[in-house]
């Protein structure tokens, strides 16, 4: 039993919130934020919110992130809170990316291609200066015009698909898996892995994303195109038995084009990842791109060596309301748990201070009290062949604390938890008498 | 419907009383809101596969008919948690599906409606097509 109920915090508990509410107000003497306030002008952490929260909404999204003060991985987990109190009417036909209202489309590796490169409201080529002016009440500004082309724009791996170059996508029998419906298990197909990846921490994503271009699992990735814009939502109600457009939605997609694979009946392709996020989230987009195509390693025969690539990994730490979860639990009351640590290492202090009281009669040399304190600093490392040799591994474990048997809560089914009881049989930390040998 | 999905509520509001004087309806569902898991392709075009959920507003409503003959249903699911919306959209679909009242509704809501999106659109791609990257005007430079 990993908690024990306390009581006597409810009036302190009842004060830290209304403290909350008024740090979260501010300076009374500035105005109050408004939602359309942070719907237009954070529409970026509005974009992060939805698409982590896992939940389209622009207005909910703005009131979490007032709520939260701006804390966005906190506003999305009250995003995830609330869908849950809502009734599922349908899903929706999948969306048309090629049909989108592109607000921006480029491509890396065709500099002429039907559409154009359309730049969009990008940051990109800003010189990354503080702006001054926005500190003042800046000037009504409006963006430049031009006469619209309504030529077609294709998505660029289709017009590589023509010549047969790049590996084809292959439409499935079979409903997709759903995370919000079943939980994760594994093999976890790629649709499952495109959601959980969707719905994924961006700095997490991020970072695995660029891990793999350093050398972790790289599969020299070209950005094949982004776009962002909006497209339509379409459902098919039961009760009308046809599929009615219920509005639109803004996304970001990334299509990755990566390197080669062939066999002895199709000659060589590109192969691709693919990155599609809720509102305006290049960044997350081509991290998830990037991931996906990583994660596809052991299907394209490739080895599996680097984090990305390791699906289990990836999925099982990808979701920060998830992972927030668990590390910040270890801040709940733990008191029984300490409890019996603190008996633990009375009897291995015990032990050994009588191990030396031992030592010192049959040796008749006097051993200071204090030296089996300090050999904890000088004494070397015991001889634990898999934690030595996996240091990596060996920090996930002494970081993460979910050896089964510890919590009881939190390693079963947790890779972490199985990670560290396979290396190397470390042994149960309350059996060692070596102070030296605790396993962390 | 997909005109009035992408409507505000108080501008289809205002639309219908200028048409006149909007009938009396009885609601048989909702308003309600609710979720719909929006659904992407891998790749675009590939397998489907659960990109997240949307908010989204439903309801049904029945108007009599003018001539005093049978009923029509309105069905309505749009975007959003704007239940005013929701129920003046089914209300609008009603009226289309009875034929005294379908051309005078479409050319007093919808079209109006259907106008102002398409500028809305037109404005977003007179936007992107400011920001398209004309690289002949480079080469010309060069020669």
């Amino acid at each position: 039993m990993a908690y024990v109920a306390v009581k006597g915090g409810e009036r302190a508990i009842n004060n830290a919130h209304a403290w909350l509410a008024e740090t979260r107000r501010g300076d009374a003497s500035v105005p109050d934020m408004t939602l359309p306030q942070i719907e237009n002008q954070l529409a970026r952490a509005v974009d992060r919110v939805m698409g982590e929260g896992s939940l389209y909404d622009r207005e909910l999204a703005a009131l979490a992130i007032k709520q939260a003060q701006g804390d966005l991985i906190e506003a999305a987990f009250l995003l995830r809170a609330y869908r849950t109190t809502l009734p599922r009417f349908a899903h929706s036909q999948p969306i048309d990316t090629a049909r989108m209202q592109v607000e921006r489309r480029i491509s890396a590796i065709f500099k002429d291609l039907p559409g154009g490169q359309v730049l969009g409201p990008t940051y990109d080529y800003t010189h990354r200066l503080l702006d001054f002016e926005l500190a003042e009440a800046p000037e009504e500004v409006m963006a430049a015009m031009a006469a619209p082309d309504h030529a077609a724009m294709p998505r660029v791996p289709d017009i590589l698909g023509e010549e047969g170059l790049i590996e084809t996508n292959r439409d499935a029998d079979r409903e997709p898996g759903d995370l919000t419906r079943e939980p994760l298990t594994f093999p976890a197909d790629r649709d499952v892995r495109l959601q959980a990846l969707a719905r994924g921490d961006e700095g997490f994503l991020l970072a695995l994303g660029y891990s793999t271009q350093r050398g972790y699992g790289g599969s020299h990735p070209f950005a094949g195109e982004i776009r962002m814009g909006a497209v339509s939502i379409e459902i098919e109600p039961a009760e009308l038995g046809f599929a009615i457009d219920i509005g639109d939605l803004v996304v970001t997609e990334c299509q990755m084009v990566n390197q080669f694979k062939g066999s002895k009946t199709v000659p060589p392709q590109f192969t691709r990842g693919y990155g599609l996020v809720f509102g305006f989230s290049e960044r997350k987009a081509m991290s998830m791109a990037l991931v996906d195509r990583a994660m596809r390693a052991a299907e394209l025969g490739e080895d599996t060596t680097a984090p990305a690539q390791n699906i289990e990994f990836v999925l099982y730490h990808s979701d920060n309301i998830e992972a927030t979860g668990f590390v910040e639990h270890l801040k709940l009351p733990h008191y029984v748990d300490f409890q019996s640590e603190l008996q633990n290492i009375r009897r291995m202090r015990e032990e050994v201070a009588r191990t030396a009281e031992q030592a010192a009669v049959t040796d008749s040399v006097k051993v200071a009290d204090q030296s089996a304190e300090t050999t904890t600093d000088t004494v070397p490392s015991p001889s634990l062949p898999g934690l030595t040799r996996q240091p990596a591994l060996q920090r996930q474990g002494a970081g993460c604390r979910v050896e089964p048997g510890n919590d009881g809560e939190g390693g079963v089914g947790h890779s972490f938890g199985r990670l560290v009881s396979d290396l190397a049989n470390v042994p149960d930390p309350a059996k060692i008498t070596d102070p030296t040998g605790g396993g962390e | 419907m997909a005109v009035l999905a992408r409507a505000d509520g108080e501008t289809i509001g205002e639309l219908l009383a200028q048409w006149g004087d909007p009938p009396g309806f009885t609601r048989l569902r909702g308003p309600e809101s609710g979720l719909v898991m929006v659904r992407g392709r891998t790749g675009g075009n590939g397998a489907a596969f659960n990109l997240g959920e949307v908010t989204v507003t439903r309801c049904t409503v029945r108007v009599p008919s003018e001539r005093g003959g049978g009923d029509y249903v309105g069905h309505a699911y749009v975007t959003g948690r704007d239940e005013r919306r929701a129920e003046l959209a089914a209300l609008v679909d009603a009226l289309l599906q009875d034929p005294v009242r379908r051309d005078a509704v479409r050319s007093a809501v919808i079209e109006p409606l259907a106008r102002a999106q398409q500028q809305a659109r037109d404005l977003v791609a007179s936007k992107a097509a400011a920001t398209k990257v004309q690289f002949f005007s480079m080469r010309t430079m060069r020669t």
